[in-house]
């Protein structure tokens, strides 16, 4: 239904598009001067049919389920229920109008149901004339409006001009999502179990959490010693540490290389093709870690006499490495590439070999910008999921041996959240509350990563 | 004092040397996991890319399928196959116990009364006659077939018995079983059985999320970066966009997938599990790509086409969308489609909006409940099934298939259409 009105309105759109620029021509062949071009009138008319149609549509949206709800509940208003229970017997009546309850059907739910149905016919319906009538009598006006001196080019430019603003408004509504979807779930979480428990508790058995009658109330006393995230913590640094291990020298090494020593064929392919390594799909290298590396590393160490967990931080963190190395690597390439050849020329003046120079002058000029590249690189491995989940461990051990198993926030939360969640469960707010610290440690890497790369380009731009 | 110098220098050139190695080894590093890798993949999924049939001789008895003289094509769709499907499996070894009939039956998938309806289905004729038909192997039996199976293991660690072992070689031996492109692979949606598992559900999933994804990111991207490169003021509050545009380009992504479960699902009530929630997750998640690749193009613009036009008279907005913005295309498009390829791999927020969901019909829209490439590859690797180990590794060569051919039309956009300034 919606759809229908939809394409009719953006039909309407085109019409008023091509009357509007018919009156210009008409005006023009008059031999009047227009103000501005024939298809200005033609944007001016089909703003003025696409405004007005946006507004009802979006005031719609909002207001539609509410009324509806309000007059559907004004019938139990004076029969004593609770507010959690007028919202049931709503919800219940809409799914049955549906077709989609199962319960036990009363003859209450069955008469709103029917209500529901009937107010949301008319709903739609009065949607429908209300929108096509405003439509009609906005073009309407602003067609009698348009002369051979009237003002078209410059509302339609201002128009577009907030369309693009409120376009590049996007960006900022994202992250006001994200914190909005965080936080209240997150202060939700820290009512039940302190900030302190959280922050240094070490034992972390979110399942404990799941035996929990859902009527009766919450004692926060149960949870004491269940979300405590230090080994979250601990493991998901200790994971990106063993990462950054292979990441950092690979990495930086091959971004030395390809900037000072390559030829331009080897650094031709050689560039492309380690960045393929970036474009594979975390889920790709998860199986690969679980796989194939895991049990790798088991029998590898089985046979060195060492108890290697299938499911070790050194495969998942290695693996995680590997992914992470192409990032350091262009970055790096990129910085040093940046650095100005006087540095170089100099040095080589001196009488430095090409090694010393990249170490004692080329690596101490670049450095602000290889730091950044190296936290960009550990904001990515902290936030890294799929590998983590696949091939590391899923209880939360709090342990500095790469060969036993560990977990890390990611995992922790894909762990609480796959299946059906409950909002509103301690268990469900803790996933939340893993999600707002690592997006803060991110974010606190990225702006300082940022901060720092984007320093260090205008120091030599 | 001159030998000295000498040997220093010595030092110093081997140094060079060294350090020079260094890097050589950590790109050979690098590529070598890359080779391993891709290695690794294809080595392991490119059998199953075949499936093993077993041809059984099937007589179709009228009688024990119930059916009277002469059927209508309802009468036939009505039918009872069971009784002349497990007649068919006991009679491949006349001696067989009641036990052995069992284990007789589980050497096809339990799809094998569908594919004898569906041969008599064909040919209506084959009503008291004997013919041979092609059954879905159990993928046990194909992993064996395939030779990815230890037969060596003692009996009761394997799925396949010796007995079904035994029946097994004597078909080959007579050459009844056959392996063929395994088309189903590419039509069937998900199921539980590895031999009749299929990734055409997750696939239209992954389309439908992208398509949503591409119709929301694209706009609002290429509108934002217009506004940033061409209108916005140099001010504080342009200043805060672009911090927010670079540091959610480098959020994680499990963070969108919160924001997908907190907001789209919570509070705007969106259906579960479906594409259109994955899509308009992901479209946040590549916003910032196409964004920064954007304005990378417009600014690539050389001013003096701005101040040509700016000086036929043309206004700010016409200057902008007739010329600065065409111009741009090319570098936005092919950013686009590096995004949306980003996009396309990605599981853990896809994973917390529910997309994980066991789905065996193929969606019809981005309404309907559906996987994702990506998130099939992760329901897959976790089931402890041999026979999907294969399969995993099918599904990512299709993954990487696509992912190569989005980054090649990327590069084909970049190089052909892209204008040189200079």
């Amino acid at each position: 239904m919606n759809l229908i009105l939809f394409t009719f309105i953006v039909l309407l759109g085109f019409t008023s598009y091509y009357f509007g620029r018919k009156k210009a021509y008409t005006i023009q062949s008059t031999k009047k001067r227009l103000t501005a071009l024939p298809q200005f009138y033609g944007y001016y008319l089909a703003i003025w049919c696409a405004i007005p149609a946006f507004i009802i549509f979006s005031l719609w949206a909002i207001f539609e389920p509410t009324i509806v709800k309000l007059l559907i509940l004004s019938d139990y208003s004076n029969q004593g229920y609770l507010d959690d229970e007028l919202n049931l017997l709503y919800e219940k009546s809409k799914a049955l109008s549906r077709g989609q309850f199962t319960g036990e059907i009363t003859p209450f739910i069955e008469a709103s149901a029917e209500k529901y149905l009937s107010l949301r016919s008319i709903a739609q319906s009065s949607k429908v004339v209300i929108v096509l009538s405003a439509i009609i009598a906005s073009v309407a006006y602003a067609y009698k409006r348009i002369s051979s001196n009237s003002r078209t080019r410059e509302p339609v430019e201002k128009f577009l001009n907030a369309v693009l603003f409120t376009a590049s408004l996007a960006a900022i509504l994202t992250t006001v999502g994200i914190v909005f979807s965080l936080i209240f779930q997150t202060i939700d979480f820290f009512k039940v179990i302190p900030l302190f428990d959280f922050v240094f508790g070490t034992h972390w058995y979110p399942a404990k959490a799941f035996v929990r009658d859902s009527s009766e109330a919450l004692d926060p006393t149960m949870y004491s010693d269940t979300f405590g995230a230090v080994p979250i913590f601990a493991g998901t640094f200790f994971i990106a540490f063993i990462a950054m291990c292979v990441a950092i020298p690979i990495g930086l090494m091959s971004g030395i290389y390809l900037a000072e020593y390559a030829s331009t064929k080897v650094r031709q392919y050689a560039k492309p093709l380690i960045e393929i390594l970036a474009g594979i799909p975390t889920v790709v290298y998860g199986f690969f870690a679980a796989l194939t590396v895991g049990p790798f590393l088991k029998e590898l160490g089985t046979s060195m006499g060492l108890e290697v967990s299938a499911e070790s931080a050194l495969a998942a963190g290695g693996v995680m490495g590997i992914m992470i190395i192409p990032f350091i690597s262009s970055l790096s390439d990129d910085v040093i590439t940046s650095v100005p050849q006087s540095l170089r020329d100099g040095s080589y003046a001196m009488g430095a070999t090409k090694s010393e120079t990249i170490k004692r002058v080329i690596f101490p000029a670049a450095l602000p910008g290889i730091v950044g590249s190296i936290l960009l690189g550990v904001s990515r491995a902290i936030g890294e999921t799929m590998i983590v989940v696949m091939a590391s461990g899923l209880a939360a051990n709090l342990t500095l041996n790469p060969l036993e198993s560990t977990s890390t926030i990611t995992a922790q939360i894909v762990v609480i959240l796959i299946g059906d969640q409950a909002f509103g469960d301690p268990k469900t707010q803790a996933a939340f509350a893993l999600g707002m610290s690592l997006f803060l440690v991110t974010l606190c890497l990225n702006i300082v990563a940022l901060r720092v790369v984007k320093k260090y380009r205008e120091k030599y731009e | 004092m001159n030998k000295n110098k000498e040997q220093l220098l010595n030092k110093r050139y081997k140094a060079e040397q060294r350090f020079r190695l260094y890097g050589l080894s950590a790109i050979f590093m690098a590529l070598l996991f890359l080779t391993i890798f891709i290695f690794k993949i294809f080595s392991t999924g490119y059998s199953a890319f075949q499936k093993t049939w077993l041809i059984v001789p099937v007589t179709f008895d009228a009688e024990l399928m119930m059916l009277d003289q002469n059927p209508s094509k309802e009468d036939l769709q009505d039918a009872d196959y069971y009784d002349i499907a497990l007649k068919s499996m006991a009679d491949l070894d006349p001696n067989a116990n009641e036990d052995q009939e069992n284990e007789l039956k589980r050497m096809v998938s339990y799809f094998f009364e569908k594919e004898i309806k569906n041969e008599l289905l064909n040919d209506p004729n084959l009503i008291g006659k004997t013919k041979e038909v092609y059954l879905t192997a159990s993928d046990d039996l194909d992993q064996v077939f395939k030779g990815n199976y230890p037969r060596d293991l003692p009996e009761d660690q394997r799925r396949v018995n010796d007995y079904q072992l035994k029946i097994f070689d004597q078909l080959v031996a007579n050459g009844k079983v056959e392996s063929k492109f395994n088309i189903s692979f590419f039509t069937n949606a998900d199921s539980r059985e590895a031999e009749l598992a299929g990734i055409a559900s997750s696939f239209m999933g992954s389309i439908f999320s992208i398509l949503v994804c591409l119709m929301i990111a694209f706009p609002v991207a290429v509108l934002a970066a217009i506004y940033l490169e061409e209108f916005a003021p140099k001010n504080r509050f342009t200043d805060f966009i672009e911090v927010n545009i670079n540091n959610l380009a480098a959020v994680p992504s499990i963070v969108f997938g919160l924001l997908g479960l907190g907001v789209l699902l919570a509070i705007f009530q969106l259906p579960r599990s479906t594409p259109l929630v994955g899509g308009i997750t992901l479209s946040l998640m590549t916003l910032p790509t196409i964004i920064i690749a954007a304005r990378a193009s417009l600014k690539a613009v050389p001013p003096s086409i701005r101040e040509a036009a700016l000086a036929m008279g043309a206004s700010r907005m016409q200057t902008t969308m007739h010329h600065t913005v065409p111009l741009s295309m090319p570098g936005t498009l092919s950013g686009t489609i590096i995004g949306l390829a980003q996009a396309l791999g990605e599981t853990a927020p896809l994973i917390l909006i529910g997309m994980v969901a066991f789905v065996n019909t193929i969606p019809g829209s981005p309404m309907d409940p559906a996987a994702s490439l990506p998130v099939q590859i992760y329901i897959w690797a976790e089931s402890a099934e041999r026979g999907f180990v294969e399969k995993v590794s099918a599904c990512i060569m299709v993954l990487l298939g696509f992912l190569i051919i989005m980054n090649l039309f990327a590069q084909i956009i970049r190089h052909k259409f892209e204008k040189k300034w200079s």
